[in-house]
């Protein structure tokens, strides 16, 4: 490691009693926070004050079921990613990698089902700019598929050219993967609370 | 962290697991009730309600806030404020509008 590489990485910083990277994936969730934050918030507000406003479920609207399955598939691809953190925690590189493979690939459908759930409306002609109910599914949700294609890269790296690390230094191995693991759920988290907010209400 | 013992790992694990039983079990739920359709505030609440449980579920064991650092949990309670500010600071300025829109005639069919 160079001089100038970030300071306790491995080790707890001794005011904050976390590793620096850690603190700082927390800070940068807490930022996530409040970008999606105001998005609800917006949704709220165009909801309430609407004269009317759609139900997901109704017809011509949303399908339920295919964000039914993504849910399923987001929640088990948060169980394969810490799994990969507990391997590594036994010292197992090779069960850690076949996890992140495995969260890299759920990942990789929850975009595919996205995209056919998008090449639906498209082919009928609704875009954001449809109705304000359309505008805030497409804003959420592409906000939320550009944030699962950004740990897609982070998994990617890790599992690929990044699981090098793990030769020189298996612990800041361990800790990168455990603060991509962070991210990840905090994607999984916001999906959590868009898929009743668009689909189910 | 670093300090994990082979059997805190593998008791992690079993945790791990039961979660994502509860956490399928929520998504089932919520989906039924919503396909009860009942009144819009009550449908509101509950999938809410769920929503909420199931962040919880995903923040304490998966992102391990169960057994974090007293720097952690300050930060997110610093963002619990703004994000309150953020959620209901728009709702609040807004609420005599947003009480004579709702009290306004209904204007025709809206789209749909």
């Amino acid at each position: 490691m160079s001089a100038d590489a970030i300071p306790y990485t491995v080790k707890p910083h001794p005011v904050t009693g976390v590793p620096n990277p850690k603190f700082g994936i927390w800070l940068f969730l807490a930022s996530e926070v409040m970008l999606f934050g105001a998005l609800f918030s917006s949704y709220v507000l165009l909801r309430v004050t609407a004269d009317s406003w759609p139900h997901g479920y109704d017809a011509g609207r949303l399908n339920w079921k295919l964000a039914a399955l993504n849910t399923i598939v987001l929640i088990t691809s948060s169980v394969t990613m810490v799994m990969a953190w507990a391997s590594l925690m036994l010292h197992d590189l090779r069960k850690g990698r076949i996890y992140l493979l495995l969260t890299f690939l759920l990942a990789g459908v929850f975009l595919v089902v996205k995209y056919f759930e998008y090449g639906a409306k498209f082919e009928h002609h609704i875009y954001p700019a449809t109705d304000p109910f359309f505008a805030v599914y497409f804003t959420l949700t592409g906000l939320h598929g550009l944030h699962v294609v950004g740990g897609m890269i982070a998994i990617g790296y890790l599992m690929g050219p990044g699981a090098r690390l793990w030769r020189t230094d298996p612990e800041h191995y361990a800790n990168r993967v455990e603060c991509t693991g962070l991210y990840w759920h905090f994607v999984d988290l916001v999906w959590i609370f868009l898929f009743p907010m668009l689909y189910l209400i | 962290m670093s300090v994990h013992s082979a059997d805190e790992v593998k008791r992690h694990v079993r945790t791990y697991l039961m979660v994502f039983a509860a956490l399928a079990i929520l998504t089932v739920i919520t989906v039924a009730i919503s396909t009860v359709h009942l009144p819009s505030h009550r449908a509101i609440a509950l999938a809410l309600v769920v929503a909420v449980i199931k962040a919880a579920l995903v923040a304490l064991f998966f992102m391990h806030l169960a057994s974090e650092r007293r720097i952690i949990y300050a930060t997110l309670a610093l963002c619990a404020v703004f994000l309150a500010a953020l959620l209901f600071g728009p709702i609040l300025t807004e609420h005599e509008f947003i009480h004579w829109a709702n009290t306004q005639p209904r204007g025709g069919a809206h789209v749909s």
